[in-house]
């Protein structure tokens, strides 16, 4: 410090880090490829799973997840290194986007940089590098969309598709035996939300028991609760009253309020008055004449006798979701005040028939012919949490994928069709480009080839020469070839039915680039000191 | 470390707690002063220009973001040492004063910097140095006045505006769509800009942000875009013909600031309270209604009773609206803040074309877009982008883009990028220092040296050969006497920049020479840095 001249004055706080060019460019590297070689081998229907295991005191082993799904592993690992943190959260914004392709955005991202790398060491400056990724991404985009199809929403051909998309999303799942069965069963439930995007109306139960192929699409609703006590178990008809109010005592909301008595006959009074209040409530409520309430909040014992008394079939605790998804099932309107009876048609929600069910070993509630018919529950069985949490993110991929779908409409062939296609495309530019941009483009394309790489190579199949042979059956002019990951062949996409979908192909594809380019740009890394943590 | 002896030879304390205290003087200290000052130059300088790199920059909590903002790097990289704090209050005041150009500030005070230590070790007197600084400031800036070209901002479309905003947007991350953003960035200000009084309230344009999508997907609402959704579920989605009920008191019974206790004694009293707060829902509701609002935007709560009467009413109702964006909407829609409900009057409602609820991608997340307000000064640009590292950097640079244009409305008087006005100064600089017979004649020499560090450092970035291709630019600048010649960043084939269509706008230029002289001649006069040891 006190040698002017030679050693620089310390200008960063300590711990505090600063690493410059070739080494902060190797720092991004290697965490970006380190990443994106963690979820490779989840990549495809031949794609291992991986086991996350929680740290911290107090939970070893207690919650640990099987998975394939890339957002979900990437979102539960620890990274420290900054470029992993991008692919992460490219990641995760592709699964908020379009809830599918998670994995193949980190692993493109991770690839790009991977041959970003070579070229750099080739001396290729990194802006140079930009540039050409940039030409080939708009080139890549072009084709994409170039070989894209589109369908008619209501005609034959687009259901097929949807069956077909869904059935390539979930060949990379755990259920990828039972594929047709839940791709038909995806199906199915997005297309009752009638081009609507709201997937809360689709509600999934998870129930350990049973096997994976007893699960089922029910075209009623399912509420995970339980008819109170003393009310009837069967409602046929039922006029249902959606309400979320306070049913066990009303506080009163007029600041400072104190009650003060003075002898106990007030006390008793007061009791009174309280009780005489709820009775009016219920009161009002009954003026409604629903068949049903179903109430967020808890309903104490006073008004739910006063109500079952009067028949009233009572459920309460619905949680705040499960009480929209009654809502708008039903069509009923969620009440909070009781003063406007004559409404009773408009607010009521109405179903053919309210009853228990039992589905394996728990009671729950069952919804059948409602009123608006978008609500649907699938209800999920299977050997063990695990498994069905497993199950549960596939269909959810699955039903993001259709509903984005259902918006875009358009679709490619799969089985790394679309991705050879792309960097078919790639290579063909890359010969009309002057300067040092074509080496850029030609490592794009290289990096885009890798997917169906990596897909093969997952599957224990000679990548080398199915890359190959794919390569020559596009240029023979073969559009819809594709990977046969059955039989290791190159096989037609078409008969084989695997297709996929546009839009997350595209997001990939932008977002995998954009990430790319941010670590590419960076040329410096300032590492603040670790804020101090002090244990509680 | 100073210490006085009185006349038996034992030490005096001066300072108080000295041995506690780290002290460096004189020549030591400028010395170290000015290392410090330049170590953060040199961490920005390869950002400069159209093909600078970025700055990874790791918070202490982890998070990272990666930017090419000269005042964001500073300021995230939590320096400690004073005199390069020094630094990242000059980039900042340019980020505060200009909005853009906060990299080259910082470049340029370090080259200034560096010729001053070789001042130094000349020996020549610090004072001496920065006013010769001061004195080739002034021609500089006089030159630059001289070389600057009105443009006209409306003709050909806005084309000056756009390549203006270009020009910013070019060094970031975003390059590849810098026509598309900085058209949007144009007609961002446009829209809100006071032409008369050449003057643009920043505040009416909301930039908001939303993962997702890809960079050229950003857009531009003219309408104010919040993020939140209807109160209550079932609200209608879209209200046309909006009339606004601006409100800033929650829909709850009142609470008084005055300390007070209602003392209920008996039933009949029980039973009276609770009437009358029925009856407060009730009112409430009414006064909303009964002025003819179709919409209510509130920027506190609601009880649960009071949002569904709201909907009973068929009032749909928006929750917790921030504060800043109550202020927007009531500049949009010529609505009035309503801080009670008995104030409510047809009058104070604010109108709009439309306001419904969007949703994006298959998280639930919705937004309200308000279009078509009553008085349209305000505009939202929407960005997105594949993460939230490329989205924050995206914002960044539009506010940028945006920083230039008002700036371009205020003085349409500009300069050429590319280094080009940088070496024209320096040019005229240098033939000052002829003229100064003094010693700071050597200042003034370094000054131009200084200036001419941009270019270099311009061409450096760029991959060409810094020495050759300044000293090219500086020769036919002379012999053709065009101060436009500059460094060809793109690549382009003209070193014109005004073929290149570089704009930059001149008070920006201008603030950059003034605000990094002051800061060398403010570092050139510390000569005593004390501070406490541990520091």
């Amino acid at each position: 410090m006190d040698i002017v001249g030679n050693v620089l004055p310390q200008v960063l706080k300590d711990e505090a880090t600063e690493d410059k060019g070739e080494m902060a460019r190797l720092q991004s590297f290697v965490g970006a490829i380190a990443v994106a070689d963690l979820v490779k081998t989840t990549l495809g229907p031949k794609g291992m799973d991986k086991i996350l295991k929680p740290t911290g005191p107090g939970q070893e082993m207690t919650h640990i997840t099987v998975t394939n799904d890339g957002a979900t592993i990437l979102k539960s690992m620890y990274v420290e290194n900054p470029a992993a943190k991008i692919l992460i959260e490219i990641s995760k914004t592709q699964d908020e986007e379009v809830g599918d392709g998670t994995t193949t955005v980190a692993v493109l991202a991770g690839e790009l940089l991977r041959e970003g790398e070579k070229l750099i060491q080739k001396r290729i400056h990194p802006q140079h590098v930009i540039a050409g990724w940039r030409i080939a991404r708009d080139v890549a985009l072009k084709r994409l969309r170039d070989i894209s199809t589109e369908n008619d929403i209501n005609s034959q051909e687009f259901h097929d598709d949807l069956v077909k998309i869904a059935r390539t999303t979930l060949s990379s799942k755990l259920i990828t035996t039972d594929r047709d069965y839940f791709a038909d069963l995806c199906v199915k439930a997005v297309l009752r939300l009638k081009g609507s995007s709201n997937l809360d109306y689709i509600q999934i139960i998870k129930l350990p028991g049973g096997t994976i192929r007893d699960s089922y699409l029910d075209d009623g609703f399912i509420l995970k609760k339980q008819i109170t006590i003393g009310c009837k178990r069967r409602i046929e008809n039922a006029k249902i009253l959606v309400a979320n109010t306070a049913m066990d005592y009303d506080k009163i909301k007029i600041y400072g309020t104190k009650v003060k008595v003075n002898s106990m006959d007030k006390v008793a009074e007061i009791e009174a008055a309280e009780k005489e209040k709820m009775k009016h409530k219920v009161d009002k409520i009954l003026k409604y004449q629903p068949t049903v309430f179903v109430n967020r909040q808890l309903i104490y014992n006073y008004p739910e006798q006063l109500l079952a008394d009067s028949g009233i079939t009572v459920i309460e605790h619905a949680d705040f979701e499960g009480m929209e998804r009654v809502a708008a099932a039903t069509g009923a309107e969620i009440l909070s005040t009781f003063d406007a009876p004559e409404r009773s048609q408009q607010v009521l929600g109405h179903c053919d028939l309210i009853e228990e069910i039992m589905i394996g070993e728990e009671k729950m509630i069952k919804f059948t012919g409602c009123k608006k018919n978008e609500a649907c529950t699938i209800v999920l069985r299977g050997a063990s949490t695990h498994i069905l949490d497993e199950v549960d993110r596939s269909i959810h991929d699955a039903l993001c994928v259709l509903i984005t779908t259902v918006k875009n409409k358009r679709v490619v062939w799969g089985g790394g069709n679309s991705e050879m296609q792309m960097a078919a495309a790639c290579e063909e530019e890359a010969k009309k480009v002057q300067g040092k941009q074509a080496f850029a483009i030609e490592a794009f394309a290289r990096a885009l080839r890798q997917i169906p790489t990596i897909i093969c190579d997952n599957g224990g199949y000679d990548s080398a020469e199915l890359i190959q042979n794919f390569k020559v059956e596009l240029q023979k002019g073969n559009q819809t070839c594709g990977l046969n990951m059955i039989d290791g062949t190159i096989g037609n996409m078409n008969e084989l039915g695997v297709k996929e979908c546009l839009r997350v192909k595209e997001q990939a594809l932008m977002a995998a680039s954009e990430a790319a380019e941010l670590i590419m740009r960076v040329d410096n890394i300032v590492k603040c000191a670790p804020r101090k943590r002090e244990r509680a | 470390m100073s210490l006085a002896f009185d006349d038996y030879g034992r030490p005096y304390i001066i300072l108080r707690d000295q041995g506690q205290k780290k002290r460096m003087k004189g020549l030591e200290a400028y010395k170290s002063n000015i290392l410090a000052a330049k170590a953060i130059a040199n961490t920005l300088q390869s950002s400069l220009g159209p093909k600078g790199m970025d700055k990874m920059l790791v918070s202490p909590d982890g998070d990272v973001s990666v930017t090419n903002d000269g005042a964001t790097i500073v300021e995230k990289m939590e320096i400690q040492h004073p005199t390069a704090k020094l630094l990242v209050e000059l980039s900042q005041s340019q980020d505060a004063e200009i909005g853009d150009g906060t990299t080259g500030v910082v470049v340029l005070a370090g080259k200034l910097l560096e010729q001053a230590l070789t001042l130094l070790d000349k020996g020549i007197h610090p004072l001496k140095i920065s006013d010769g600084f001061d004195r080739a400031c002034d021609v500089a800036i006089k030159h630059l006045e001289q070389i600057a070209e009105e443009i006209d901002i409306q003709a050909n479309d806005h084309e000056a505006l756009i390549q203006a905003a270009c020009t910013a947007l070019g060094s970031k991350v975003v390059s590849k769509r810098k026509r598309e953003l900085g058209k949007i960035a144009v007609t961002a200000v446009l829209d809100v800009a006071d032409l008369t009084r050449k003057d643009v309230n920043l505040d009416l344009i909301k930039i908001q942000t939303k993962t997702g999508g890809s960079v050229e997907d950003t857009r531009l609402i003219s309408g104010i875009l919040i993020d939140k959704d209807m109160s209550h579920p079932q609200m209608q989605k879209e209200v046309t013909d909006a009339k606004i009920c601006l409100l800033t008191c929650p829909f709850e019974p009142p609470k008084p600031k005055t300390k007070h206790n209602i003392n209920i004694s008996n039933a009949e009293d029980y039973n009276k309270l609770y009437q009358q707060e029925q009856q407060y829902f009730i009112d409430m509701v009414k006064l909303v209604k009964n002025s003819g609002a179709n919409i209510a935007l509130c920027q506190w709560g609601f009880d649960d009773e009071a949002n569904h009467l709201l909907l009973q009413n068929n009032l749909p109702a928006v929750r917790w609206v921030s504060g800043t964006d109550v202020e927007l909407i009531a500049m949009a829609t010529g609505a009035r803040i309503i801080p009670r409900f008995q104030e409510i009057t047809p009058e104070k409602l604010g109108k709009a074309g439309s306001i419904k609820e969007v949703q994006f991608g298959t998280s639930n997340e919705r937004m309200l877009v308000i279009e078509n307000c009553q008085c349209t000064k305000a505009v939202t640009i929407l960005i997105r982008g594949g993460s939230q590292m490329i989205v924050d950097e995206a914002k960044r640079s539009i506010h940028d883009a945006i920083c230039v244009i008002r700036n371009l409305i205020k003085d349409n008087r500009i300069v050429y990028g590319g280094g080009s006005a940088e070496l024209a100064c320096a040019l005229q600089v240098l033939q000052y220092a002829d003229e100064v017979s003094s010693v700071e004649q050597y200042a003034v020499r370094s000054f131009a040296d200084a200036l001419e560090g941009i270019p270099s450092c311009l061409a450096d970035n760029c991959g060409l050969n810094p020495i050759t291709s300044v000293a090219q630019a500086k020769s036919r600048q002379l012999s053709e006497k065009n101060p436009r010649i500059g460094i060809d960043c793109m690549d382009l084939g003209t070193t014109d920049m005004k073929e290149q269509r570089i704009y930059e706008t001149l008070s920006s230029k201008k603030q950059q020479i003034q605000l990094a002289t002051q800061v060398v001649k403010m570092i050139l006069k510390i000569d005593d840095v004390i501070a406490p040891d541990d520091y």
